[in-house]
Formats: structure tokens, C-alpha cells, sequence
């Protein structure tokens, strides 16, 4: 009896003690999330001002803003969307729709998976190769490029995961008037998983916003204002990489600023996306 | 009657032409719509192949002249122009290890904690600020890395596991040197950081998908919460919790931004992992604008066809493992 009851007592105390771990993993891990968030937002509210948005980026020494950078960036992926977005609907079209259940859809979609957690790095280099070694010089439009191969893969799994969820009523209903398939899809599947579309590129914009690593063999750095596409373009996350790793401090400073603005849009891009995508899930997940 | 007839014949005619005039019958339409997006399928595909190609052909001048030398060789020296990968190579594998070693108990226990713990009301704010930390660009790790977690790591938590852990006999030189901060701890700390997300999400879905006929029978047998996580739910989902650990690694070992902040780019190979390291994904960072020679950039670009090639090899077996579950599933 007693032995029964000691055994008892220690799985209890066993399992509260797991428990409580796991407790303690997760404000682990949220302990981070406000610790890097903090520093961004602390660091950089206190390095925001108007001349951010209104000067270029400094030499050393001088103050300025990130205009340029902040258009660069821009430019680089409103051309990603405009490449990458119309590919990566289509691709994801032909997923849900000609190749369910196939083998070739298989193989797609699995090298679609494994490009989604591909290194960005790798990107970066393959447009390297592809773009800027053929043309013989960086240029903003290879920076375009690499983001829309990073754009590419996200746009194509949600579109392909949006349209699987239309029900196949609606085709079987579309297609019973005599519609032709691809006006079914067009004015039937498209607009009922517009929605769902829509949050698939802007989750992408969101990751793309962000990624460095691609843009350094790319779009590399312009210290002036260009609007042409084919010199190089300065763009927000390779000065932050650039004034970060500088030894001056109002260089640090522009970066935080940077830091800040970038993380603020990217954060509050997923957020809404997450919000669109299944206003369910948050409930009871 | 007729006159009628007449009058319902003319309207149309008397208007515009709108019947319609199209310049391609349905049925080519059609056709044309098919290829179009199967195009752009097959772009998709051929897109990885490219990729891997490019890098073979880019590197193809370094793995010619350095033979299989270029991946167990240590020298890295630009002027004399040697190049061989090893150290790159050893830093990548350390930060990971380290990094899984952080972020596997980690996320197991946040997953534990958003399936089995929290009530009910918590699971989504907290599953989704968990997430959140995928959100954030990597970029952002690394300067935080640099300028706050840097400076923690060297006045707090080195000197203690160098007074600690360092006079330990086997694994005392691993924790041997100057509290300088940056190194392959740190980047390897940072680096679980980042994935913690991503694996967390895999465990937390597959957990939920248990059959709670399954846990209900455990319990009933007077299981305790936890010997039902262990025994029950763990067993169960086993190989799906491998494919999430495997998507965490494939992200660990391609990272960029955040670890060349903190990694010090040292080509020396050392066994204290507070000494100054390299990585594949921040040799190539830091030194690709600075290559001034064409053997330089093909050792730049081989070691991103070795990055490639390994990644593509854990990423594919993670996937795997989950498409395993998700047939399972019958899905």
C-alpha cells in the first residue's frame, strides 16, 4: 500500500515537473521574442526623425537618411511581385487543378517545399551566376530577380493549398453551363480564393522584405540615388548589414532606424496576413 | 406572326455585333490556359535544377584545381590563393549542432505546453507570438546578435562557463579561451533562436492530430499527463517530430545573415567554441564582393554548391518523413 502510494506521489511529481519545464521552455522562448523586439523597437524609436525619409545615406561621418534605400528596396520588390506573383499563381494553379493526385504534381510540389526553406544564400548566388556575371555588373534588376525566386515558392503553396479548399461543387457547377475550364478558373476559383491568394503574396512580401543575404551579390549598395535598373541600388537590409558592421556610430544609429522601420512592415504585414489567411485557427489552436 | 418574327430577328442585328468574336475557340483556350500554368509549373522545377547547376558550373574551377582537398583541407589564404572548405565546413555543422542541441527540448516543450498545458485561452496568443519569431528578418538577429547579445555573452555567461566548465577534462576545451563574445556559441545560440519557430510548429500540429481516443485510453489506465505526452502522443508522432527537426536543421544550416554577425569570420580552426569561427553561408556573405580573383569567387561559389547539396539532402528527408505522416493521415 504505502509502496503503491509513494510510486503514485512520484509520477505525479514527475509529471508536474515535465509540465513545468514545457511551462518554462515557452517563456523561454517568448523571453527571446521580447528581448530582440525590445532592443529593435527601444534602439530604434530613439533613432527615428524626419530626415530618414527625406536624405539620402551618408558617407561616414556626415548625417543623412535611407531615402535611397528606402526606394531601392521598394522597386526591388514591387519587381518581385510583378515577376514572381503572376509565375507562382499560375504554377500553383496548375497544382490544384491539372496534376491532383498526379506523380508530376508530387514531384513539384516537393521541390517547391524544399525551395521555400531553401538557403536565401543560394538564391543569391544562382542569380549571381545567371544575371550579373552575364551582364557583367550588379544591378537592381538581378536584386529583383533573386527576390522573386524567394517570393516564388510561398505564392505557389498557398495558391495551390487556397484553391484545393474551394469545393468541387463550384467547378462541377461552372463547368455544367458550358463554361471552358480556364474561364471556370479565371471567374469562378480565382475570385472565391481571392482572399487566400492575396495573403499568400503578401506573407511573401513580408519574408522578402527582409532577406539580405540574396541582395548582397545582387542589387549590392549604392551610396547615391539611382532610379536606373541596371546599376547597382541601395536597399535597406544590405545598409543595415553595411552600417551595422561599420565601426561609426551614427552609422549604428541609421541602421537601427532601418532595423526598426523594416521589422515594424514586415511584422505587421504577417500579422494581417495571419489574420486574412484563418481568423478560425487563432481560437482553437 | 411573321412580322413578329421580324422584329426579334432584327434587335441584334441592328446593334453592334456581340455575339462573340473571339480569336481563339474555347477549346484552344483552353489549351493555351494549360500550358501556361503548366510553364510556369515547370518553371518552378527547373528552377531548383538551375540552381544547382549554376553553382556546379561556378565552382567547377575550385573543385578542378583543389580536387577532393578543397573539403578536408584547412588553408584559406586569398594571397597564396589556396582555398579549401574545411574550416567553413566544421563551423557550419558546430553552430547547427548547438543549435538543435538548444532549439529540439525547446520547441518539444513549447509544443507540450500549447497542446497539453495551456488552457485553452492562452494557445492562441501564445502559439502566435512564438511564430512571430520566424517573422523576424534574420538580418535583425544578427544586430541584435551583435550589439546586445554579444556583450551579454561575454561579460555574463563566458566568464561563468570558462571558471566553470572549462577546467572539466573532456569537455573543458570546448569552453577554453577569452570571453570575447562572438564565436561559435553565440551563433549557435542564435541560430536555435531562429528555429525554435519552425520546428515548434510542425510538433505543435502533429501533436494535436493524436487520436484523443488514444491519450483518453492512456489516462483512463490512470496515466499521468505527462506519461501520456511520453508515452502516448511522442511514440505516436514520432516520425513526423523527426521531419520537424530536420526542417529546423535544413534552416540552421543555410542561415546567413545572423550568424555572420556574430561569428567573427575567422579561418582557423579551433575546438573552443568561443574562438572566432566561420560558416559556409558567412564566408560566402562576408568575402563574396571582396574576391579579386577567379579561383577566390569558384571557391565562394563551390562552397554554396556544397551548402546546396546538403541542405537540399535535409530539407528532401524532412520531407519525407512529414509526406510519411500525412499519408498516414490520409490526407
Amino acid at each position: 500500500m504505502t509502496t503503491a502510494e509513494s510510486l503514485h506521489r512520484r509520477r505525479q511529481i514527475v509529471s508536474v515537473a515535465a509540465l513545468s519545464l514545457a511551462t518554462l521552455a515557452t517563456v523561454f522562448g517568448l523571453v527571446w521574442l521580447v528581448w530582440i523586439l525590445g532592443t529593435t523597437f527601444f534602439q530604434g524609436l530613439g533613432a527615428l526623425n524626419v530626415k530618414l525619409f527625406t536624405e539620402m545615406t551618408p558617407p561616414p561621418g556626415q548625417s543623412g537618411g535611407l531615402l535611397n534605400a528606402f526606394f531601392g528596396s521598394f522597386v526591388m520588390v514591387l519587381m518581385a511581385v510583378v515577376i514572381g506573383s503572376p509565375i507562382g499563381i499560375a504554377a500553383g494553379t496548375f497544382l490544384a487543378e491539372y496534376a491532383r493526385g498526379s506523380r508530376l504534381g508530387e514531384v513539384i510540389r516537393f521541390v517547391n517545399d524544399i525551395l521555400l526553406s531553401a538557403p536565401s544564400i543560394v538564391i543569391g548566388l544562382f542569380i549571381y551566376e545567371l544575371v550579373v556575371r552575364q551582364a557583367g555588373h550588379f544591378s537592381a534588376y538581378a536584386g529583383g530577380f533573386a527576390l522573386a525566386f524567394i517570393l516564388l515558392p510561398v505564392v505557389v503553396r498557398t495558391t495551390d493549398e487556397m484553391l484545393r479548399l474551394v469545393p468541387d461543387v463550384m467547378r462541377e457547377a461552372a463547368l455544367s453551363l458550358g463554361i471552358p475550364r480556364w474561364k471556370m478558373i479565371n471567374h469562378v476559383l480565382y475570385r472565391a480564393a481571392k482572399a487566400g491568394i492575396l495573403t499568400g503574396v503578401l506573407l511573401a512580401i513580408a519574408r522578402i522584405s527582409g532577406e539580405t543575404a540574396p541582395l548582397l551579390f545582387t542589387a549590392l549598395n549604392n551610396q547615391y540615388w539611382t532610379s536606373s535598373l541596371a546599376e547597382p541600388m541601395a536597399n535597406i537590409p544590405v545598409v543595415i548589414f553595411q552600417y551595422a558592421m561599420s565601426p561609426y556610430d551614427a552609422w549604428h544609429t541609421l541602421a537601427w532606424a532601418g532595423a526598426f522601420v523594416m521589422t515594424l512592415f514586415v511584422l505587421a504585414l504577417s500579422i494581417i496576413s495571419r489574420t486574412i489567411l484563418n481568423p478560425r485557427k487563432s481560437d482553437n489552436a | 406572326m411573321s412580322n413578329r418574327a421580324v422584329v426579334v430577328l432584327d434587335t441584334p442585328a441592328s446593334q453592334p455585333v456581340t455575339a462573340r468574336t473571339t480569336w481563339l475557340s474555347d477549346a484552344a483556350a483552353d489549351r493555351l490556359f494549360y500550358w501556361v500554368v503548366a510553364g510556369s509549373a515547370f518553371f518552378v522545377l527547373i528552377a531548383l535544377g538551375a540552381a544547382a547547376l549554376s553553382m556546379a558550373w561556378g565552382g567547377r574551377l575550385a573543385f578542378q584545381t583543389f580536387g577532393w582537398r578543397f573539403f578536408y583541407g584547412t588553408e584559406w589564404d586569398p594571397v597564396t590563393r589556396q582555398f579549401a572548405a574545411f574550416v567553413p565546413i566544421y563551423g557550419t555543422i558546430i553552430t547547427s549542432l548547438i543549435s538543435m542541441i538548444i532549439a529540439v527540448p525547446i520547441s518539444l516543450g513549447i509544443a507540450v505546453f500549447l497542446t497539453e498545458v495551456a488552457p485553452r485561452w492562452m494557445r492562441g496568443p501564445v502559439g502566435t507570438a512564438i511564430e512571430l519569431l520566424a517573422g523576424i528578418p534574420s538580418i535583425i538577429y544578427g544586430m541584435w546578435g551583435l550589439f546586445t547579445f554579444v556583450p551579454f555573452m561575454s561579460d555574463h555567461v563566458q566568464p561563468w562557463l570558462i571558471d566553470h566548465i572549462g577546467p572539466l577534462p573532456i569537455i573543458g576545451p570546448l569552453f577554453d579561451g577569452a570571453p570575447m563574445g562572438i564565436g561559435m556559441l553565440t551563433a549557435g545560440i542564435i541560430l536555435g533562436i531562429m528555429v525554435i519557430p519552425f520546428i515548434t510548429a510542425v510538433m505543435r500540429d502533429v501533436f494535436l492530430v493524436v487520436p484523443p481516443a488514444l491519450k483518453e485510453s492512456a489516462y483512463a489506465l490512470g496515466s499521468t499527463k505527462w506519461e501520456v505526452v511520453k508515452d502516448v502522443v511522442i511514440p505516436y508522432t514520432r516520425t513526423a517530430v523527426v521531419g520537424g527537426i530536420f526542417l529546423g536543421l535544413g534552416r540552421a544550416l543555410g542561415e546567413t545573415m545572423a550568424v555572420t554577425f556574430v561569428l567573427g569570420n575567422a579561418h582557423n580552426l579551433s575546438i573552443s567554441l568561443m574562438e572566432p569561427g566561420n560558416s559556409i553561408a558567412a564566408a560566402i556573405a562576408n568575402e563574396f564582393t571582396e574576391a579579386d580573383s577567379d579561383i577566390y569567387l569558384s571557391s565562394l561559389i563551390a562552397l554554396g554548391f556544397v551548402l546546396f547539396i546538403v541542405t537540399f539532402i535535409v530539407l528532401a528527408v524532412a520531407k519525407l518523413m512529414l509526406q510519411r505522416v500525412a499519408r498516414q493521415k490520409g490526407e
